[in-house]
C-alpha cells in the first residue's frame, strides 16, 4: 500500500472513488428529493386517505321515488351513513367516482345499485340493508359488545411504512447504482478509468459503498417521522433493523450493477428498471397485503426479492423478530444479491 | 531495440466487414513527439486505442516500453498517460477533486497542486467541472493524464474542438513535457498541429501508414513546390498521396 504521501495528497483509490460518486451524489438536488423528502410526502398523503382512528362514513345516494323520504329517514338514524339524493342520469358517475358507494332505491323491498367488486360498496350494501331492516321493525337478537382496537402498531400507517422503507431501499439502490453507471459509460468516463492503473473492483465497490453511505438517511428519515408523527412503536433493535436495511441495499445495489453492466443508453436503463421493479412495487405487498393474490401466484411472490425484504423489515420493526427469526427471508435476499453480483461481473461491458 | 517507446508491427483489426487497420508498422523512438495524421475514419483511434491496451488487435505485435499488455498490464497502466477522445469528466466534481480521484490510482507522480498549477488551473480549483470552458476541460483531462508522471503519452485528438488559443496554450504544456524527457504518441487531422509539436508523422488512410519521416522532409520529398502562392504544407503531403484532402470539411 502506498502512503497518503507516495499518492500526492490524495486519499486511497477506493476511498476517492466512493467520495466523488458521494459528492456527485449529494450535488444532485433531484437526487436528494427522491431519496428522502418524497418518501416522507408518500407517508402523510396515505395518512391523510387511510385516517385510522375515525370510523369511516359510508356514502349512499338515495334515488327519487315514493318511499325516499321513508329511506332518507331511516338512514339518518343510523350512525356511520351519509345520504344524499341522486337523480338517475348522474347515478353511474356518482358510483363510478366513489362520491356515493351505493344507491338504494325505494321500493319495496328495497332495491340496491352498487359494484360489488368495490370493497367499500359491499360494507355500503350491510350497513344500509341492516340500517333498513331495523326501522321496518326487526327484533335484534343481541346488542354484542365492541372493543375497538386501533392501538398504534396496528394502524394501516404502522403496516405501511416498514414496506416504504423496502420500497425505497430497493428503488434507490438499483437507480443510483444502474444510472450512476450507464451515466459514466455514456461519457465514456468508464474506458477512461480502465485506461488508468484504477483496480476495476475498486470501481464498483465504490459504487456499493457509496450507496451504503445515504441508506442510514434514507431508512432513518422516514422511520423517525413516522415515530414523531404518527407515534408508530417500533419494536425491533436498531441493530437488527440496520442489519436487514444493509443486506436489502447489497441485495438491490448488485441488481442494479447487473441491469447497468451493458446498458448504454438512459431509455434502456429506465425500461429495464421499470421491468424489474413494477411487478415487486405491485406483488411484494408495498401498498397492500400481497395475501391478496390467488395462492397460485404466492410461490412467485414469495420468491421476490423486495417481498423477503419488506416481510423481514416487518417483522423487525412491527414485532421485534431477532435476526435469526428472519434468518430465511435475509438468505432469499442474499442469494438474489450474491448471483446477480457474479453475474454482473462478468458481463460488465467497460468501454 | 531499447531505445524505442512504441513499436507495433503489422497491426489488423476488423470490424465485421469494414477493416480499421489494414497492416500497420510504427515504430515511436524515447522522447520524441510522434503523430499520426489522417482525415476522420482512417484508424487513427483505433490504432492509438490497440497500443493503449484498450482494444486487442486481431493479428500483429504491440510492445509498449519494452513491455507487452498481455503480461505486464499493470505496470504500463502505472507508466502511461492516455488521454481519450470523447471522455467527459463528472461535471459536479471540482477540478481538485477529479485531480485527486486520479492521482490516487498511481503509486508516483506530482502532487495534485503542483498538477493544478502545471495545467494553470490553480485559480479553478474549486470550480466544478461543468463550469469549466473547453480548453480549461481539455488542461484538466491532459492533467489527468499526467498524473502518474507517465514516461510516455498518448493523446487522442487533443485539440479538437478548441479556439485557438487554447489550441496554443495546450501545445505549450505538450511542449514542456517534452522538454522534461516524455515521449509523446498523438493522433490529429490538424497539420498545423503535426508541423508545430511532431518531430516524427506518419500519415495514415485507411488504416494504412503512407508515408513516414519528419514534416519538413515530407513537405520536402514531395519536390519543387506545387503551389506558388504558399510554402508547402502537411496537406499538400496528403494531397499528393491521396489525390484528397485531409479534412472533409
Amino acid at each position: 500500500m502506498t502512503t497518503e504521501r507516495a499518492r500526492g495528497g490524495a486519499s486511497r483509490p477506493l476511498v476517492e472513488l466512493t467520495l466523488a460518486r458521494l459528492r456527485e451524489f449529494v450535488r444532485e438536488p433531484e437526487a436528494i428529493f427522491w431519496s428522502f423528502v418524497f418518501p416522507i410526502v408518500m407517508t402523510v398523503a396515505l395518512a391523510i386517505a387511510f385516517p385510522s382512528s375515525a370510523a369511516r362514513t359510508v356514502l349512499v345516494g338515495v334515488a327519487d321515488g315514493e318511499g325516499a323520504a321513508a329511506v332518507r329517514a331511516a338512514l339518518g338514524q343510523a350512525e356511520g351513513i351519509t345520504v344524499r339524493d341522486v337523480s338517475r342520469p348522474e347515478e353511474q358517475r356518482l358510483l363510478r367516482e366513489g362520491i356515493v358507494h351505493l344507491i338504494v332505491v325505494p321500493t319495496m323491498p328495497p332495491t340496491y345499485r352498487f359494484d360489488p367488486a368495490r370493497e367499500e360498496s359491499v360494507l355500503a350494501r350491510v350497513v344500509v340493508d341492516d340500517a333498513l331492516k331495523r326501522a321496518a321493525g326487526r327484533r335484534e337478537p343481541w346488542q354484542a359488545r365492541e372493543e375497538p382496537q386501533a392501538v398504534a402498531g396496528s394502524r394501516y400507517i404502522d403496516w405501511f411504512i416498514p414496506g416504504l422503507i423496502g420500497m425505497g431501499i430497493m428503488s434507490n439502490g438499483m437507480w443510483t447504482i444502474a444510472f450512476g453507471i450507464v451515466q459514466a459509460r455514456m461519457r465514456k468516463l468508464l474506458k477512461r478509468m480502465v485506461a488508468s492503473p484504477m483496480r476495476r473492483w475498486e470501481f464498483l465497490l465504490a459504487q456499493l459503498l457509496a450507496r451504503l453511505l445515504f441508506l442510514g438517511p434514507e431508512v432513518l428519515v422516514p422511520l423517525v417521522f413516522a415515530v414523531l408523527v404518527f407515534g408508530m412503536p417500533v419494536q425491533g433493535s436498531a441493530v437488527v433493523i440496520a442489519a436487514v436495511a444493509l443486506v436489502g441495499a447489497l441485495t438491490f445495489g448488485a441488481l442494479g450493477l447487473l441491469l447497468g453492466s451493458r446498458v448504454r443508453t438512459f431509455e434502456a436503463i429506465s425500461g429495464l428498471m421499470n421491468l424489474v421493479m413494477l411487478p415487486m412495487w405491485i406483488l411484494s405487498g408495498v401498498f397492500f397485503s400481497s395475501a391478496n393474490f390467488p395462492d397460485a401466484m404466492q410461490p412467485l411472490i414469495q420468491a421476490l426479492p423486495l417481498t423477503a425484504l419488506i416481510d423481514a423489515l416487518r417483522a423487525v420493526i412491527l414485532d421485534g423478530a431477532s435476526l435469526a427469526a428472519v434468518g430465511d427471508e435475509l438468505g432469499l435476499l442474499a442469494a438474489w444479491g450474491v448471483v446477480p453480483f457474479f453475474v454482473a461481473l462478468r458481463i460488465f461491458n467497460w468501454r | 531495440m531499447a531505445d524505442l517507446a512504441v513499436r507495433c508491427d503489422d497491426l489488423r483489426k476488423r470490424y465485421g466487414n469494414v477493416v480499421a487497420v489494414d497492416g500497420l508498422s510504427l515504430h515511436v523512438r524515447r522522447g520524441e513527439c510522434f503523430g499520426l495524421l489522417g482525415p476522420n475514419g482512417a484508424g487513427k483511434t483505433t490504432t492509438i486505442e490497440i497500443l493503449e491496451g484498450l482494444l486487442a488487435p486481431d493479428e500483429g505485435e504491440v510492445e509498449v516500453l519494452g513491455l507487452r499488455w498481455r503480461r505486464d498490464e499493470r505496470e504500463l497502466r502505472q507508466r502511461l498517460g492516455i488521454q481519450l477522445q470523447e471522455t467527459q469528466l463528472p461535471e459536479k466534481l471540482t477540478v481538485h477533486e477529479t485531480l485527486r480521484l486520479f492521482r490516487s490510482f498511481y503509486h508516483g507522480g506530482r502532487s495534485v497542486d503542483d498538477l493544478l498549477h502545471a495545467i494553470e488551473l490553480g485559480v479553478k480549483r474549486d470550480s466544478r467541472v461543468g463550469k469549466l470552458s473547453g480548453g480549461q476541460k481539455q488542461r484538466l483531462s491532459l492533467a489527468c493524464a499526467l498524473a502518474g508522471d507517465p514516461d510516455l503519452l498518448f493523446l487522442d485528438e487533443p485539440t479538437t474542438g478548441l479556439d485557438p488559443q487554447s489550441r496554443r496554450q495546450l501545445w505549450h504544456l505538450l511542449d514542456r513535457f517534452r522538454a522534461e524527457g516524455g515521449t509523446i504518441l498523438l493522433t490529429t487531422h490538424y497539420m498545423d498541429e503535426a508541423e508545430f509539436l511532431c518531430d516524427r508523422v506518419a500519415v495514415i488512410d485507411q488504416g494504412q501508414v503512407l508515408a513516414q519521416g519528419a514534416p519538413k522532409e515530407l513537405i520536402a520529398s514531395l519536390g519543387a513546390p506545387k503551389v506558388v502562392v504558399h510554402e508547402g504544407t502537411l496537406e499538400d503531403v496528403f494531397m499528393s498521396l491521396t489525390g484528397r484532402h485531409l479534412r472533409d470539411d
